[in-house]
């Protein structure tokens, strides 16, 4: 495995102000104060936590993942990644990273791309658009489904090729590897962990996270 | 094919505009080293838009060329590849900023060199966006045509400054009445550290009639039918 940055974490759990399970299927909305530093963790492996970011103070600013990618010059990310919105505003910043690898470019599924990628008789099923739509229909901060930008996957495995190729491979995560990242700017986290069970990559077998959050 | 309309898009410049079903949009390089950065809206429903993710994820590929189809967040064709004479067009890099713009070309302003003030694709877009009753929470990933941006075992991107020829092509067939918004600003990888000047033509012209029997885009992969499908759908029931 290339582009992987492995660092560990000094951060002590039972400090942290915020330790919360998240089902798979289950979304997960909460602000982030600069400075706060947010693990999520990957309970039993091979589970992909589909996450968007907004600017706090500018809900219209969204998470960019080619401002991301086009700002630090590599399509994958890591320890030492400058997560950043459209407008190229640093948000949040990967602090720690014990899985190896984490998706930009993937997004995350709805309901009618299943329908493209599998059978049109898979518009029913559970899927993280839905999640995050659900999250914003329970938000009170005028999101809607214009707000839905591109997330980022953590511990989802989507290798590029040099000549261009896309391929979901198995997942390089594994129980109990996380991602850490520290806010830079007041930034609202949107998670959903994906219910998503036409996808080998997880054994078919969407399982629980688990998120923490500390105080500077 | 009846030709309708064509204009050219200088450096730096952009343009926005509904498009219907069945048009061939011919862009054309008419320098080396052109970028023209371009998102489609469903014109009768703005919140449909391109979607790169769902694009890439269903025909496998990180890059864009003939064959493939642009897919909108609800599963449908706003337009397809019909020709291309490059093989590589990016939708991972993104668009300048001003930030960028100034660091990497110098700052310029109206004030001081008045039409030579160097654009910026976010501000480009920004503008347009706005005109269209839209506005910068709307920005997303665009396709960055005649731009390569590959990448490297480890991940680092690589702009292919060799990639795109004066005259090189590239067609968009709309599969959806459509708007679309264009500008031609730098691809954020390109390393020229002088603004690039190549200016763009685009002719539109009627497309031929869809034969989903024997079209390429339409046939290329399974995915790409199930999209025409749900198009054929939408259209079905709006009546269009």
């Amino acid at each position: 495995m290339t582009a992987f940055i492995r660092t560990e974490s000094e951060l002590n759990e039972e400090l942290a102000i915020v330790d919360e399970t998240i089902l798979a299927g289950d979304g997960w909305m909460k602000v982030l104060e600069p400075g706060q530093v947010l693990r999520i963790v990957d309970l039993e492996g091979n589970q992909a936590a589909d996450t968007l970011f907004f600017d706090a103070d500018n809900r219209d600013d969204h998470y960019s993942a080619v401002a991301t990618i086009a700002g630090q010059g590599n399509i994958y990310l890591t320890t030492g990644s400058v997560l950043r919105a459209e407008s190229g505003k640093p948000l949040v910043k990967i602090v720690a990273d014990t899985c190896g690898r984490h998706d930009t470019v993937g997004g995350s599924c709805s309901a009618e791309s299943n329908t493209v990628r599998y059978a049109h008789d898979k518009l029913s099923m559970h899927n993280c658009r839905d999640t995050f739509m659900l999250q914003l229909a329970r938000h009170d901060g005028g999101y809607t489904k214009r707000d839905l930008a591109p997330n980022v996957n953590f511990f989802m495995n989507v290798p590029v090729t040099p000549d261009g190729g896309l391929t979901f491979a198995d997942g390089v995560s594994a129980p109990g590897c996380y991602v850490e990242m520290a806010a830079i700017a007041r930034t609202t986290v949107l998670i959903s962990n994906c219910p998503q069970l036409n996808n080998p990559c997880n054994a078919y077998n969407p399982t629980p996270i688990r998120v923490l959050i500390w105080n500077p | 094919m009846t030709k309708l309309w064509s204009t050219t898009i200088a450096p730096g410049g952009k343009w926005s505009g509904v498009l219907a079903k069945g048009r061939l949009l011919t862009f054309t390089a008419l320098q080396d080293d052109a970028n023209l950065a371009v998102m489609l809206f469903n014109a009768h429903d703005l919140t449909e838009r391109y979607n790169m993710p769902d694009t890439l994820k269903a025909q496998y590929t990180a890059r864009l060329t003939r064959g493939n189809v642009l897919m909108s967040d609800n599963g449908r064709v706003l337009a397809s590849i019909v020709e291309d004479d490059l093989g590589w067009h990016d939708t991972i890099c993104g668009v300048t900023t001003r930030e960028g713009t100034d660091a990497k070309y110098g700052a310029t302003n109206y004030q001081t060199v008045r039409n030579d003030w160097l654009r910026s694709g976010y501000e480009n877009f920004a503008v347009e966006l706005v005109r269209c009753g839209l506005g910068v929470r709307d920005l997303g990933p665009v396709v960055n045509l005649f731009a390569k941006t590959a990448c490297n075992e480890e991940g680092v991107m690589i702009y292919d400054t060799k990639h795109c020829k004066e005259g090189s092509q590239v067609t968009l067939r709309t599969d959806m009445d459509v708007l679309i918004v264009l500008s031609n600003t730098p691809n954020p990888l390109n390393p020229s550290t002088v603004y690039p000047t190549a200016a763009v033509k685009l002719d539109v012209e009627i497309a031929p009639a869809f034969q989903p029997e024997t079209d390429y885009c339409y046939r290329y992969r399974g995915e790409n039918r199930r999209a025409f499908e749900n198009t054929e759908t939408y259209h079905l029931l709006a009546g269009k």
